[in-house]
């Protein structure tokens, strides 16, 4: 039911990713409760949601940091299993986490390459050839980013961020997953992602973006899926619904059509 | 961006000033280990003022080589394992197991088992091999469970502390095994199981080329891609004050000269006349030493230079973040303790060697020792900190101050208080330092 209407603007019949009926409890807690989501190449979904509505243990089913308790996922059409990070990254899924999940004592360079180390023919690693690798990509997203020496637990909140999503596109990633990408970020520097999301997207990768700041969800989205307490309240094409709809989603957790005139009042009042 | 000319690269670094923090800074140099020359310097200098002039002699400085090689060769181990944030405690009594397997094997195994015979050319390769799998066995066991089985590492290895101790006595029945092998022996030390004045030198004359070609090889590598570079002078600087150090040291081993009794036994041997003062014969680096050496640099490029080593830091820095950032965290972990495995088996062969036999009690204690040498070189429990010139470092600090104290008469408790006192000083001290500079 989510997706059947938003799929007539894309005219791609498999869908990059498909996510279908996932579910992932913490003990009691149904964090995700039966969440059906897709994305389309060149695709931009954003995903949102109250707090703790389950968005990023969503996503993180998907990145392999949390495999869901049931559900499946295919990629290209393919069933695929991805039981940990390193599975997803094999799949060409890349992740930024609200959480930017960094390596806090080593460098910048070192972070966007951890796991995939450049090295010399003799296996060492070629640290130098990171640093230069890691100041061009710096270059597109932060060009005022110069602490390449240094450990990043000493960097800002937003430089910290700024290496995070440098990981994330580097490796030629066809899905990206940016959860709160840009909630550490100054006017300049979202400027810049935002730019980097129209590129990426244009460049034919799909991408979920989570986020709590609904106008740029409006305007970097191509669909919204609404997530309410573990459930996908529905998903939406922007250019069908108002922002005050996608809110009341948000908010009240029900589709525009089923919100009656009092809930609608009383959601302004 | 800054990868402007390379040349004055000091004022590139940072808006500090020409402070002497902003020297240091330039030449690269780990701030926390200069720290700890000095420390040692102070420690040096102290014993030999109150010893009268007993310490700082090329006999002891080279017995507190000798003395300092296995542990410090352990403590390397250790260093990778506490800063992907587990612990050993297991070290010392797998030390015994690893001891006694091997001299079992050349005493007994080899010659009387097999029937081969003693003193055979091969024989203590088969036994240093036969040590080192057996412990990077029974290291990644104890990982196995650490890291698979989610026990913690205190809990496993104190475990194995027992485990490896109870088996030493259940199998030895309080025998000793001996003598060890002829070549084997050599590992020990002593003026037999040392390299000479010539081979000495020629060693030093190679770790002067090999600090020439590291420091100009890292300058090339970040030249190529147009990074700042240190100046000139720090380079010299490193390249001349790491020579005279290098240098240095085989100087003082070349001066120490085997004892009179052995000379006059090698003139008898050789058909030479002894000149009236005796036969001087240098004795040079020891074995053991040269040993540890080469651990330490293998170790230093594993840890600064290899995968492996980057993961074992990104894991102490933050485990989830290295397990989403696509590391085996898993498999680092079982591996840092096989490595600690396999160089307990090198200090234990050492240790056999110098006794030339085993002993029930062997190891007893080391595994105190080896952490203490481990977190005095600046090794972190928070995790992600350490070095491994640090450690070996903080096992000759340690092994200076029993030494030292062993030539002021110091009776073994107060050796013992000491030493505690020294090492939660430290610790303290480091914590404070670095807690300062975070801010
Ligand atoms: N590791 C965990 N252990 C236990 N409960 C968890 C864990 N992670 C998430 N939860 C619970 O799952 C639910 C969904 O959390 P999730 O982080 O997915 O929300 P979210 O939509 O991303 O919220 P936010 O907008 O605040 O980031 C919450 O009730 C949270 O308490
Ligand atoms: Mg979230």
């Amino acid at each position: 039911m989510s997706s059947g209407e938003a799929n007539m603007t894309t005219t791609e019949l498999v869908p990059l990713v498909e996510m279908r009926d996932i579910r992932v409890a913490f003990g009691g807690v149904h964090a995700v409760d039966g969440c059906t989501v897709d994305l389309y190449r060149g695709e931009v979904v954003g995903l949102v949601g109250g707090n703790g509505a389950g968005k990023s243990t969503l996503m993180r089913a998907l990145s392999g940091a949390h495999p869901p308790d049931s559900g499946e996922i295919r990629i290209d059409g393919q069933p695929v299993s991805i039981t940990n990070p390193r599975d997803a990254k094999t799949l060409a899924i890349e992740t930024i986490y609200q959480t930017l999940a960094l390596a806090d004592n080593v460098d910048a360079p070192s972070n966007v390459f951890l796991g995939r180390e450049v090295t010399t023919r003799l296996g060492s690693l070629d640290d130098s050839a990171m640093e230069s690798a890691t100041r061009t990509v710096m270059g597109r997203l932060n060009p005022n980013f110069t602490a390449f020496k240094t450990q990043v637990k000493s960097l800002s909140g937003g430089q910290r961020q700024a290496v995070a999503i440098a990981r994330a596109v580097y490796f030629n990633a066809k899905i990206l997953i940016m959860d709160e990408p840009t909630a550490a970020l100054g006017p300049a520097e979202t400027a810049q992602v935002r730019a980097l999301i129209r590129q990426l997207k244009s460049e034919g990768i799909g991408i979920f973006l989570v986020s709590h700041d609904i106008h740029d969800v409006f305007d970097l989205a191509d669909r919204i899926s609404v997530m309410y307490h573990g459930q996908i309240v529905g998903t939406v094409n922007k250019d069908e619904v108002t922002i005050d709809q996608v809110l009341g989603m948000i908010i009240l957790g029900k589709r525009p059509e089923e919100v009656t005139q009092k809930e609608l009042a009383k959601l302004h009042g | 961006m800054t990868e402007a000319s390379g040349i004055t690269g000091a004022a590139i670094r940072g808006p500090s000033g020409r402070s002497p923090r902003s020297l240091l800074r330039s030449i690269e140099i780990d701030t926390r280990l200069l720290g700890m020359i000095g420390a040692l310097a102070i420690i040096w200098i102290g014993f030999n003022i109150m010893s009268g002039g007993l310490f700082l002699t090329a006999r002891n400085l080279w017995n507190l080589s000798v003395q300092s090689s296995s542990i410090a060769i352990m403590a390397t181990g250790m260093v990778l394992v506490i800063v992907s944030r587990n612990i050993d405690l297991s070290v010392g009594s797998l030390l015994g197991f690893l001891g006694y397997t091997m001299a079992m094997v050349q005493a007994i195994w080899i010659p009387t088992a097999l029937g081969l015979g003693f003193y055979q050319p091969y024989t203590w390769v088969v036994a240093l091999l036969v040590g080192v799998l057996l412990g990077a066995a029974l290291g990644g066991f104890q990982g196995f469970i650490v890291a698979y089985g989610g026990v913690p590492s205190f809990i496993v290895t104190l475990g194995g502390f027992l485990v490896w101790r109870g088996l030493i006595f259940q199998y030895a029945q309080g025998q000793t095994i001996a003598p060890m092998d002829s070549t084997y022996a050599l590992l020990g030390g002593g003026p037999i199981g040392s390299l000479g004045d010539v081979g000495s030198w020629v060693v030093g004359a190679l770790a002067c080329a090999g600090i020439v070609y590291s420091v100009i090889g890292s300058r090339r590598r970040r030249q190529r891609y147009g990074f700042p570079v240190r100046p000139t002078w720090a380079l010299v600087t490193v390249i001349v004050a790491g020579s005279a150090a290098v240098l240095g040291a085989v100087w003082i081993a070349n001066n120490y000269f085997w004892p009179p009794a052995l000379a006059t036994q090698y003139a008898l041997d050789h058909g030479i006349t002894e000149p009236p003062g005796g036969l001087q014969i240098p004795v040079g680096i020891a074995y053991p030493v040269l040993l540890m050496i080469a651990v330490a640099i293998v170790m230093t490029i594993i840890a600064t230079r290899r995968r492996f080593g980057r993961y074992a830091y990104a894991i102490g820095g933050n485990p989830e973040a290295a397990e989403l950032g696509g590391i085996n965290v898993r498999r680092t972990i079982m591996l840092t303790f096989a490595l600690l495995g396999s160089l307990v088996a090198i200090s234990a062969a050492i240790q056999t060697a110098r006794l030339n036999g085993a002993v029930t009690n062997l190891g007893v204690q080391n595994e105190l020792d080896v952490i203490s040498a481990a977190v005095i070189g600046g090794t972190s429990f928070s995790g992600g900190i350490g070095t491994i010139p640090g450690a070996v470092l903080g096992a000759v600090v340690m092994q200076s101050l029993r030494s030292g104290m062993v030539l002021l008469r110091v009776d073994s408790p107060t050796q013992d208080i000491v030493v505690g006192i020294v090492l939660v000083t430290a610790v303290g001290l480091d914590t404070f330092v670095r807690r300062r500079a975070t801010r």
